[in-house]
């Protein structure tokens, strides 16, 4: 295990989860016996082909999805329905194209109903922690992608919540992008302290990143394995070349080809 | 005007990179020879084709009831806003009714269209109702019931009043509608990702996003109104424009009507270009797009 988690309690709790869209003989089973825990302060990664349920599995922990099977607990209460201290980073950046930069940080205050002037600063503390000083007025459409992201993780950390949730926030970057992406999201996480739950596809990016690597398979959504990666942080792309990583890739790989040949 | 589309489109096109980005600055536009710039060409081209006119009527002596000279337009145009604000024979009056007829029907039937629009698109099961019945009323030509209109309710400004607010309604309700239908639901889902309330939920990501589509409907409703106000003024009325015109054509004074199609014309587009100036500010977040452009000219 992960020493340095050791000791950390349970942040969130999940049980018997079982997830089915549609009813009757057409429904389909996107969540099977899902169980598992996320330690507080940790990074987790969701691994997995397309059409394992992680999607699925991080909207229900957003409040986003309801569920009737099972029991999911965050922070002691049980998840239903959006709650405040949550910060979700999606696939796209979705950031509102009418608003600028610094005001689609700080849409979280205005929702919340947080004081302005409070928000207003840290909201330019967290455009400074991701690197975009000197954009806090431009339209989200003179901001490249790899920004735009960075723009769209300032404002998921607004209101300060306690856990991160991102479904596949590098998705529809570029390779290069990408590894100074994750280079950036550790040194945002090791920073500020919180829970991150990430989704992704890259094998690379679950084991770069993750302190624990949930890895699920498809048809209908598992969870096959929880590998912890024993990497100190932070860690650097040289991580890449060590055994420990390599060995851990391999693991997943392996996985993956073993679920692959039952379709 | 063109020179400033242009330099949006490129500060559009132009996609930062992530570490140097630093929006570019707009190229200098080139001090030419005023010849070569399009918008003096295409006044060149109305003085050309306006001459020609002239010429054409003189030289082949068309009948003036028929075609007249542009002098005699001109003249006509002069003689009609030489006149007080209230006499009855001049321009001033007449398009005064006219363009209150335009923008009191404008604003309401839009208004409505609008409202209704944001309360059904909010209720999909009323929108699913409603539907079949939106699409049918649309191909309905609502000029035809004009003169039932005017039956209803006389030859005061309110007929004419009902029957640009059945033109304008329809295009901004499909449009509102077809908007709210094409809001992004990850925009959505992000409000919704921080316990937002319906009306923020509305009012910070639904109403802003479907602006573009109801501006749409706006600038088809403010051709249209012009439209309903004429027709309805033909069917029958007491004072406006399209009255002069069929007083005028009832006197063969064909350059008389000319001239107050030009009347109606300049209304006509002084709306659409206010609209436009309305749009630019209130949707400045949009890139430029060609289709403006060509519009605009």
């Amino acid at each position: 295990m992960n020493t340095t988690l050791q000791g950390k309690p349970d942040y969130i709790r999940i049980a018997g989860l079982s997830k089915t869209f549609g009813g009757g003989s057409d429904g389909v089973l996107a969540l099977q016996q899902i169980d598992c825990t996320i330690q507080q302060g940790s990074f987790v990664t969701i691994v997995g082909p397309s059409g394992c349920g992680k999607s699925t599995l991080l909207r229900i922990l957003a409040g986003l999805l309801d569920y009737e099977v099972g029991s999911v607990v965050l922070d002691g209460q049980p998840i239903h329905g959006t709650r405040r201290d949550v910060g979700v980073v999606f696939q796209s950046s979705i950031l509102l194209p009418w608003r600028t930069v610094l005001e689609n940080v700080m849409l979280p205050a205005e929702v919340i109903g947080l004081d302005k002037k409070e928000a207003r600063e840290r909201a330019m503390q967290l455009l400074h922690m991701v690197r975009l000083d000197g954009f806090e007025h431009k339209l989200p459409r003179q901001l490249s992608g790899g920004m735009q992201q960075r723009a769209s993780i300032a404002r998921a950390l607004l209101h300060d919540p306690k856990i991160l949730l991102m479904d596949e926030p590098f998705g529809a970057l570029d390779a290069m992008t990408r590894e100074r992406m994750n280079l950036e999201l550790q040194r945002i996480w090791m920073e500020s302290g919180k829970t991150v739950v990430l989704i992704t596809h890259s094998i690379p990016e679950a084991v770069f990143l993750g302190d624990k690597v949930f890895v699920m398979s498809p048809r209908p959504g598992t969870l096959e394995r929880v590998l912890p990666i024993d990497l100190p942080r932070p860690r650097t792309m040289e991580a890449m070349s060590h055994p420990v990583f390599a060995s851990a890739s391999a693991t997943i790989r392996e996985r993956f080809s073993h679920a692959a040949s039952f379709d | 005007m063109t020179t400033a589309m242009l330099t949006s489109n490129a500060a559009s096109a132009t996609q930062p990179d992530d570490t140097t980005a630093r929006p570019s600055k707009a190229p200098r536009p080139r001090r030419a020879n005023p010849l070569a710039s399009t918008r003096v060409q295409s006044i060149l081209l109305l003085i050309t084709l306006l001459g020609s006119w002239e010429a054409a009527v003189r030289l082949f002596k068309v009948p003036k009831h028929l075609v007249p000279p542009v002098s005699d337009i001109g003249v006509a145009l002069w003689r009609g806003l030489a006149t007080g604000p209230m006499a009855k024979d001049g321009f001033w009056y007449h398009g005064g009714v006219t363009l209150s007829e335009i923008l009191l029907g404008f604003f309401i039937g839009g208004g409505i269209g609008l409202g209704i629009g944001i309360v059904v698109s909010q209720m999909p099961k009323l929108e699913a109702l409603l539907e079949p019945y939106v699409a049918a009323l649309q191909s309905v030509p609502k000029v035809a019931v004009a003169p039932i209109i005017v039956v209803w309710l006389g030859f005061g400004i309110g007929s004419k009043v009902v029957i640009i607010c059945l033109l304008t309604f329809f295009p901004v309700l499909v449009t509102s509608i077809a908007g709210f239908k094409a809001v992004d639901p990850d925009r959505i889902d992000l409000l919704r990702s921080l316990s937002a309330t319906r009306w923020q939920i509305f009012r910070k990501a639904k109403f802003p996003s479907a602006l573009p589509y109801i501006f749409a409907g706006l600038n088809m409703a403010a051709a249209f109104s012009v439209v309903g106000a004429v027709v309805g003024e033909f069917v029958g009325a007491q004072a406006g424009l399209g009255v002069l015109i069929l007083q005028m054509e009832a006197q063969a004074d064909t350059g008389g009507s000319f001239a107050v199609c030009v009347v109606l014309s300049v209304i006509g587009i002084l709306l659409t270009s206010l609209l436009r100036r309305v749009q630019r500010r209130v949707l400045h977040w949009m890139p430029a797009d060609t289709s403006q452009r060509t519009v605009n000219v």
